[in-house]
């Protein structure tokens, strides 16, 4: 207890008011539950409503919509549900005391709360990784951002934040940063990759095409130089094991320089209770219902891992709805055995990583490396899935069927050659 | 005079290698398409390119400064940057519905993809 503290009573609280936590916040809701929401910024969407660009909700609303568009709709659902939300709401810490006592303790611009629960759902999302953290030295100068940072500064503040651009990382947010820059008259100088390959999907790797932007694969940025603002760049070539070769170095002249070197799941506030994280994905180790190792504690969207589509950090979101629901009701989620799922050849990470054989679960992994023509198999089973295409780039998810896995022990997962 | 495109079909996610020869304006041979649908689309993607286009316009009055745009239909490429010219010089006044037609360019409807 928290003397002087206003205290809150809910059944959940939802951490996160982007996609995943939207999606839990209305599932809970529709199974009866008494939620709250809690977002830091000051609207709901999370990262969605700075994404402007067409393709989400093929499968989670079977239409294709722009990001502020998907939030909407999600939002909208929220507010005729009556779900109480509050944004520009900072999450302070998270304390565990038993499994149906669990305190949020928040700050608002009404003042601070501690919100009691009896489960917690945890949708932060993600963090994008920063230009120190890829080992990128020089100046410390302005006109160095993340690809988030410049997509707020242009989509939501409507702020041009550069001219001259260079973008590390060819993955879809760094192809699509690329698209907004040269879309609104800035020249993209390079965009520069560390692997031999694209990282983005075909279709947005199209982009590089329809704006004539080069793309240096095997490249890596390694030093920003300017007296103030970024005046130029210098790049690399690299071999085949990442090592930098020698006497290759070229510099890019740019006021600008974009980091898109992937994301992190944020994780901070669930560590400190103890919750036990997979270093493959960086997010935390969860079972079928996306419960942490602390019971309880459900999470859902990027801060799980980092997904490729909004439509499975959605559905993600109504799982650990779901999961909270029947935590509640049965004070706690039971299982007579957990089936360990690890990782075999080819896959570099997945979750869940415990299934109860009592349901039907999807698996969500990536790759290490693109291979054509696969198979994804798990041995233990005998199920095998064609896949003509793997890459890293694009998140696999696969479906397995309570009765398949019922008797197992174990499920490797692996993708292999045919 | 012959020019022979090549592309990565976006169609579905098998991704095929698809390469369109075109001969004085016209297509002469389509490989590597594996349905009738890419082969459709790589037809188009090397005679008439056409994207969906989306920017922000400055709004007066909303909870944030801009407001998210598209274009209802996809534009010609070569036509892009006048689009463009004529975006940034629009300027809308909150209210504004999600949905909401702001503009219209060419024929064009420029819609509102969040509100203000």
């Amino acid at each position: 207890m928290f003397p002087g503290i206003p205290m809150l009573n809910y059944d959940v609280v939802v951490i996160g008011g982007g996609p995943a936590g939207m999606a839990a916040a209305v599932r809970a809701k529709e199974l009866g539950l008494n939620v709250l929401l809690l977002d830091e910024n000051d609207y709901l969407g999370g990262i969605l409503p700075q994404c402007i660009h067409p393709g989400f909700g093929l499968h989670y609303f079977r239409e294709e919509l722009t990001g502020p568009e998907f939030a909407a709709r999600l939002a909208k659902r929220l507010v005729e549900l009556g779900v109480e939300y509050r944004t520009a709401a900072r999450v302070m810490e998270i304390r565990n005391y038993s499994d149906l006592e669990k305190v949020v303790i928040f700050t608002s611009p009404s003042g601070a709360y501690q919100a009691w629960a009896k489960a917690i759902i945890y949708a932060a999302g993600a963090r994008e990784r920063h230009a120190f953290e890829i080992g990128i030295v020089g100046d410390r100068v302005a006109g160095v951002y993340t690809a988030g940072e410049a997509q707020t500064l242009m989509d939501i503040y409507g702020v041009m934040p550069g001219r001259e651009v260079v973008i590390v990382g060819s993955g879809d947010v760094g192809l699509i940063m690329a698209r907004r820059f040269a879309l609104e008259g800035a020249k993209v100088k390079a965009v520069v990759e560390l692997m031999p390959y694209p990282g983005g999907l075909a279709r947005n790797v199209m982009i590089l095409r329809d704006f004539d932007i080069p793309l240096y694969l095997s490249h890596k940025v390694v030093e920003v130089r300017g007296r103030g603002r970024v005046e130029k760049v210098k790049v690399v070539k690299v071999d085949e094991n990442l090592n930098e070769i020698p006497g290759s170095e070229f510099w890019i002249e740019a006021d600008t320089l974009i980091i898109s070197a992937g994301l992190v799941p944020s994780v901070k506030k669930l560590t400190a209770i103890g919750v036990e994280i997979d270093p493959s994905t960086g997010g935390p180790v969860v079972n079928d219902r996306l419960e942490t190792s602390v019971p309880g504690v459900f999470v859902a969207g990027n801060a799980l891992l980092i997904n490729d589509l909004v439509d499975y950090v959605a559905e993600q979101g109504e799982l650990a709805a779901e999961g909270a629901k029947e935590f509640i009701e049965n004070g706690g989620i039971g299982s007579r055995k957990w089936i360990r799922v690890e990782k075999g050849e080819n896959v570099r990470l997945l979750a869940p990583h415990r299934l109860s054989g009592e349901r039907d679960v999807y698996l969500y992994l990536r790759v290490a490396r693109p291979m054509e023509d696969v198979e994804l198999r798990i041995p233990e089973v005998g199920k095998r899935v064609k896949l003509s295409l793997a890459t890293p780039a694009e998140m696999l998810r696969v479906k397995l069927k309570a009765e398949e896995i019922r008797n197992s022990e174990k499920l490797t997962v692996e993708v292999v050659r045919e | 005079m012959t020019k022979t495109y090549r592309f990565t079909c976006i169609v579905c996610p098998l991704g095929c290698s698809i390469e369109v020869r075109i001969e004085d304006g016209k297509v002469v041979g389509v490989t590597g398409h594996t349905c009738p649908r890419g082969k459709e689309w790589a037809v188009e993607e090397a005679t008439n390119p056409k994207r969906v286009i989306m920017s922000v316009v400055p709004v007066e009055g909303g909870a944030l400064p801009t407001v998210s745009v598209k274009t209802a239909d996809p534009v010609p490429k070569e036509l892009i940057p006048e689009l463009m010219k004529f975006l940034m010089e629009l300027k809308l006044e909150a209210p504004v519905e999600i949905g909401e037609v702001v503009a219209e360019w060419n024929g064009i409807k420029i819609v509102a993809t969040r509100g203000a």
